[in-house]
């Protein structure tokens, strides 16, 4: 692996972590939270569900992984 | 020193002791079988480095637009938030192993003591394991820091909360002697995924343009809202690991009995 994508490599892991899905959820919530604010609609109720629903995702793949893993 | 900025200063200051706990565990283990002053070098410079990355950092990031820096900031806390809380509640319920000091200290010394011969003066094993120790533990200590105190305009007071968290670390591991082993790290690493993702989803949705109804009084609701989700999923994960863990003994012992009865 050279410098450069060990680099990136590293930057991934610190900033993403394990779970990219997490990481890609947050963005995707809030380009929602974007999008109904830009269209003047109240958007402040979209974050909280999304951020319960990404932990609750999250963790329930985590355990499955685990208990496959035995 | 409003509601967000007691914030602020909580969660730098625990996110920064349970780092210093897991790097002091380091340091301890090649401190004490290789140089004391080799490992300290390796602290010094390591801390050097992490206020460099702070002091350039900063001020580009504070140079952002806010609604910018509120949407960056609070989507990079909400994804470290939510891999602390993630972590923690896995570790409560069993499903993923917690750190252990006292394990993390042996097998650091162990690591150092078979590590080739020990040289007079300067230790280059234990300057570099204190470094990248120190390093490595405190980057992300170092990224909260900017993240959260960029967004407030309180670089300075997140820099404090820190720099506090280590003194009071680095003084307990001198009083004892020892790899702080019974600082309940998993607690405090809950409580701050509860603090980063919390603050994260307040600026990220702020940032995004959204309103909070109420205002910044809004995290009022919303951090004892994160921690009851948190306290919830992780009971609820552990009550399925402990059912689990249940029927494997009942079908373990019925298949003991079965046995039993065929070779009768």
């Amino acid at each position: 692996m050279s410098s450069v994508q060990a680099f990136v490599a590293g930057v991934w892991e610190f900033v993403v972590g394990d779970d990219w899905r997490t990481a890609l959820g947050v963005v995707l919530a809030l380009a929602l939270t974007a999008l109904l604010a830009a269209a003047s609609v109240s958007a402040w109720w979209v974050m909280p569900p999304a951020v319960v629903g990404l932990l609750a995702l999250s963790i329930r793949r985590a355990a499955r992984e685990s208990s496959r893993r035995g | 020193m409003s509601g967000a900025e007691i914030g602020l200063a909580v969660s730098v200051f625990l996110a920064c002791a349970v780092e210093a706990v897991e790097a002091l565990t380091i340091v301890l283990a090649v401190g004490t079988t290789r140089s004391w002053s080799s490992a300290m070098s390796g602290v010094g410079a390591a801390t050097v480095a992490l206020a460099a990355i702070v002091a350039a950092l900063g001020p580009a990031l504070t140079a952002l637009p806010i609604d910018l820096l509120r949407v960056l900031v609070g989507g990079l806390l909400l994804v470290f938030g939510l891999q602390w809380l993630r972590k923690a509640i896995l570790r409560s319920a069993g499903l993923k192993a917690k750190h252990d000091e006292l394990q993390t200290f042996r097998e650091e010394t162990e690591a150092a003591r078979t590590a080739g011969e020990r040289r007079a003066g300067f230790d280059g094993y234990a300057f570099t394991i204190s470094f990248k120790g120190v390093l490595l533990e405190g980057l992300e200590v170092a990224f909260i820091v900017l993240t959260f105190g960029a967004n407030q305009h309180r670089i300075p007071l997140a820099a404090a909360a820190a720099g506090l968290a280590v003194l009071v670390v680095a003084a307990a591991g001198v009083a004892a002697r020892a790899p702080l082993a019974r600082v309940p790290e998993n607690t405090m690493k809950f409580a701050v995924g509860v603090m980063l993702s919390s603050f994260g989803m307040f600026w990220g949705a702020e940032g995004a343009g959204a309103a909070w109804p109420g205002g910044d009084a809004a995290l009022l609701a919303i951090v004892p809202g994160v921690l009851v989700a948190a306290i919830a999923m992780a009971w609820t994960v552990r009550r399925a690991v402990d059912a689990a863990a249940a029927e494997e003994l009942v079908a373990a012992g019925a298949q003991a009995g079965e046995e039993a009865t065929v070779s009768a």
